[in-house]
């Protein structure tokens, strides 16, 4: 069967399994973006802290998916919760190590001089900070959805679907059109999404006017 | 009147050995453009900041205007006092004008009244209006930076201007034209001005009584042609020597 057979044939396969992709994609990113924000918010105010947090993020992101996704299987079951949740938890050391590398990388004069105006602390993140590391907090945004989406693909493994299903199910039937309709789709994704993401960048980053 | 009076400030920073500002007890009156001079290390910019709280004393007071600035909320009494320092910190996602607006925009001015003031003080500090105000730090020099800078500490007329080596990384002659700007703004507005620097001849021409400070000790408050004519034997002597002034 050609690849062109197998889309006439089976195209609602195709197009379930992008939606699922591209819902679970989105659901983990809207849950790790807010809680990554929070718990910056929460830490970047005790430096020994934050470092500690990042350390230990570091070490869940370096913990394989496959790994991740059994040892959770107990507790949370099979299925797109599951593999939320270690999506969720693998980007949080993406998202949290760039929103402090962000904040923590304004320039100290400009912080001084704000603080020296008699702004607030809530008036210093929101009109200053923020503003400032929106490009550093973007670049961490970038690789974190980069990432959700190639992870994702594993997720089927326990169940919750997306392209992975597609490459499973290909590999175990030894159907090499649905395999190349997983690859194209996975890839495709995630070369598109860097393209948007790039583009926004280059956006943020012109905003702000910096010399060089 | 008294503009500012310390009493007995002493500043002890953790783990150093002796105290940054070691029993500093002054009297400076209003609309006094005062020079705070010393190397590095000898408590000038410590003794700055505690005038708006970015550092606070270990002990001893200070008063503003006859109040006690330890009893009022720090981040409310800084929007009173104007503070300018050697990096500038303009913020570099603003405009010109955003930037001078930063403080009357805190306080709730209108609209127009910012707009206005704005301008006003763009002229103020040597800058046409129509061609400044809608620019970004990015887009201005060092010289240009340090008048908005300028401009932005003294937007809501503060009682007092704390500058923390403004020009301190400017070239020699704009650094010369702006000392010459800055008297002329002090002369007009008669505001208490606080300046620090390392600059001996900064010191001593901008200042209408020089302090001379040395290991957290204020050794000298006099007036420029005091102080020539009595340097006495110790650092205010070497000081002066340093810098050429002839004695």
């Amino acid at each position: 069967m050609t690849m062109g057979e197998y889309a006439r044939e089976y195209g609602d396969r195709l197009t379930d399994a992008l939606v699922q992709h591209l819902r679970i994609v989105g659901v983990t990113l809207l849950i790790s973006i807010v809680l990554a924000l929070v718990l910056t918010l929460v830490i970047i105010r005790f430096k020994r802290l934050s470092a500690i947090v990042v350390r230990l993020l570091g070490g869940v992101y370096a913990i394989p998916s496959l790994a991740l996704f059994s040892l959770l299987i107990p507790f949370t079951g099979i299925g797109e919760p599951t593999a939320i949740i270690v999506l969720v938890a693998y980007n949080q050391f993406l998202l949290i190590r760039n929103f402090i590398a962000g904040l923590d990388g304004v320039d100290p004069g400009v912080i001084e001089a704000a603080v020296g105006c008699g702004m607030s602390r809530m008036r210093l993140l929101l009109t200053v900070r923020l503003p400032l590391a929106f490009p550093v907090m973007l670049a961490g945004v970038h690789l974190s959805i980069i990432s959700t989406i190639g992870i994702a693909t594993i997720a089927a493994a326990i169940g919750a679907g997306g392209i992975g299903k597609l490459l499973f199910e290909g590999m175990r039937t030894r159907n090499t059109a649905k395999i190349l309709w997983g690859t194209v789709l996975a890839g495709g994704l995630a070369i598109v999404a860097n393209f948007l993401l790039l583009f926004l960048e280059k956006i943020s980053g012109k905003r702000l006017h910096y010399n060089g | 009147m008294v503009a500012l009076e310390f009493k007995h400030i002493v500043k002890h920073f953790p783990g150093s050995a002796g105290n940054a500002v070691d029993d500093v007890s002054l009297t400076i009156n209003e609309g006094e453009f005062i020079t705070i001079i010393g190397t590095s290390g000898s408590g000038k910019t410590t003794l700055l900041k505690m005038v708006n709280r970015l550092v606070e004393p270990t002990s001893g007071s200070i008063c503003l205007l006859g109040e006690d600035i330890l009893d009022r909320d720090p981040v409310k009494l800084r929007r009173g006092i104007g503070y300018v320092i050697q990096q500038v910190g303009l913020f570099p996602h603003m405009t010109v004008a955003q930037n001078i607006a930063t403080v009357p925009k805190i306080l709730k001015w209108d609209k127009e009244r910012i707009a206005a003031r704005t301008d006003e003080l763009l002229e103020l500090v040597g800058l046409d209006p129509d061609e400044f105000r809608g620019r970004y730090p990015a887009q201005l020099s060092g010289g240009q930076q340090q008048r908005v800078g300028l401009a932005r500490a003294l937007a809501v007329d503060p009682a007092a201007m704390l500058l923390d080596e403004p020009f301190g990384a400017i070239d020699a002659i704009t650094r010369a034209k702006l000392q010459d700007e800055l008297i002329a703004i002090h002369r007009k507005h008669k505001r208490t001005y606080l300046f620090v620097t390392h600059d001996v001849s900064e010191a001593f021409k901008l200042g209408d009584r020089v302090l001379v400070m040395h290991e957290g000790k204020a050794l000298r408050f006099d007036t420029p042609e005091a102080i020539e004519r009595n340097p006495g034997d110790g650092f205010a002597r070497e000081l002066l020597e340093s810098a050429g002034i002839s004695l």
